[in-house]
């Protein structure tokens, strides 16, 4: 199990060397014990495979680079929006429109020019992910969705390299190590990822900008721990950090023995449809059509300007409604129920939200509560800033 | 007993905001039960339509799984505090 990281963890120092540079480059890290010489020659062996260079992924990257790991593999697909700028660091404004994957490698090669950036501008499938990971010692996983976490489990699993997991959400983060041999893996902590109706939406997602810098600082320490083979690494053990409260606990993992995929009669003894398993709908298959009719944008605007009488119900969330607004009434989603007496029956009603999925769902609560003429908006108050008034900033 | 049940994040919205909630119980399982008489939202969070706990909702009594133990029967005492600690996936972009 493992071979790779043990043969690295037993490096000596005959092997490599460090050229002048680099002896002044690591020299904070030469001068103490715990890492030294030959752990800064196990650093320079090392290849660790980045999932992701967003949030967690920043923080991630530059350490493992500063650190002096001598190849760092990239896998990212997504371009640099200015949404990105308030927690991934790795960017700047510059950046915007050009691929993470190359604004994160040339600044990683700019921070560090002795070490080896692999790019793989792709988005990581059942396909290519056993081909991608086979070169690595250890895999770090900062991505952002269920179907990408149970396929970077599995294939580990099956590839037995270790997995740096970290998970961030609001201001709450969670950290472990999975794969590890003899560990537990993700699956033994959770068997099952949530259904997509239960999943958090907009009106409750978002994160603490700072948030994925310390958790994807924990795991960059982690990454560097195994690399060196030193102190006592998070196997084992789930660390919950709470920026709020700010307090870190811990909680004990442990190997389900009736685990599917690395328990001892696995039943995933392959890469499976992860897309499927999640739960998720292809593309081509929008979840359940809605019976609520709806209307677009330059509709819209075409029958307000033609006077028509129409209420706008908003169902985001206040602090959605102070960041732009339609002049429609507030109602969020949640208190929708027991506000409906608020609204007028006999009026027709158009309601709305950020993206048009929450304001489905309240349209079409109000039809089986008995409103007859109920319309929902569209693609949301994002399209009427597409499609109808761009000076409605979108978020 | 008194217990404290902390409440993660993303479940906070259906538990009035709190952060952790004291309930008086025997075993996990009333301990749960206590949390969700009084916020009836977070009911299907928890439990799927038969009854039983999610299989992405895991409950700890202090660093221990419950999976470990004896589940929601599991015994709770006077100053213990059960976490309830469900998957989350990271950016939860929509």
């Amino acid at each position: 199990m493992a071979t790779r990281l043990e043969a690295l963890n037993k490096a000596n120092s005959a092997s490599p060397t460090l050229s002048k540079a680099e002896v002044q480059r690591y020299s904070r890290h030469l001068i103490m014990p715990e890492v030294g010489m030959d752990g800064q020659l196990k650093l320079k062996q090392a290849k660790v495979l980045c999932i992701g260079t967003g949030g967690l992924g920043a923080p991630l990257g530059v350490y493992l680079a500063a650190a002096g790991v001598g190849r760092i593999g990239l896998v990212d697909f997504d371009v640099v929006d200015h949404s990105n700028l308030q927690r991934q660091i790795l960017f700047g404004t510059k950046d915007v429109g050009r691929a993470k994957i190359e604004a994160a490698a040339d600044r990683l090669q700019d921070l560090n020019p002795e070490i080896q950036i692999d790019r793989f501008e792709t988005r990581l499938t059942s396909d290519n992910a056993l081909e991608l990971f086979k070169d690595y010692d250890i895999i770090v996983d900062g991505t952002d969705n269920f179907p990408t976490r149970y396929l970077v489990n599995d294939a580990c699993v099956l590839l037995k390299k270790p997995n740096v997991y970290g998970s961030i959400f609001r201001f709450e983060g969670q950290v472990t190590i999975f794969g590890y041999p003899d560990g537990p893996c993700y699956r033994c902590l959770y068997p099952e990822p949530p259904p997509p109706g239960l999943v958090p939406s907009c009106a409750e997602g978002g994160v603490l900008g700072v948030l994925p810098g310390i958790v994807g600082s924990i795991q960059a320490a982690e990454t560097l721990k195994l690399i060196l083979g030193a102190g006592e690494s998070l196997v084992g053990r789930l660390l919950l950090f709470d920026a709020l409260a700010m307090r870190f606990r811990e909680l004990k993992l442990r190997k389900n023995p009736d685990c599917p995929v690395c328990g001892t009669h696995p039943t995933v003894t392959k890469l499976i449809d992860y897309a499927e398993f999640c739960g998720i709908r292809g593309e081509e298959a929008p979840a359940a059509p809605s019976t609520v009719p709806e209307i677009t944008p330059r509709d819209l605007k075409a029958r307000l300007d033609r006077g028509d009488d129409l209420f706008i119900l908003d169902v985001r969330e206040p602090h959605e409604y102070q960041i732009c607004n339609i002049g429609g009434h507030l109602i969020p989603l949640g208190e929708l129920s027991r506000r409906v007496n608020e609204l007028d029956s006999s009026r027709e009603i158009l309601a709305h939200c950020r993206s048009g999925k929450r304001s489905s769902e309240a349209a079409e609560f109000l039809r089986t509560a008995g409103f007859r003429k109920v319309l929902n908006l569209k693609g949301g108050i994002l399209a009427w800033s597409d499609e109808v008034d761009p000076t409605v900033p979108k978020y | 007993m008194a217990v404290k049940v902390v409440i993660p994040t993303p479940l906070r919205a259906y538990a009035g905001k709190n952060q952790s909630v004291e309930v008086s119980a025997k075993t996990v399982g009333e301990a749960l039960a206590a949390l969700t008489v009084q916020f009836a939202d977070l009911k299907k969070h928890l439990y799927s339509d038969e009854g039983k706990l999610r299989s992405f909702v895991n409950v700890y009594v202090n660093d221990e799984d419950i999976r470990y133990t004896q589940k929601e029967a599991t015994p709770v005492k006077d100053g213990d505090v059960v976490s309830i600690v469900p998957s989350i996936a990271g950016g939860m972009r929509v």
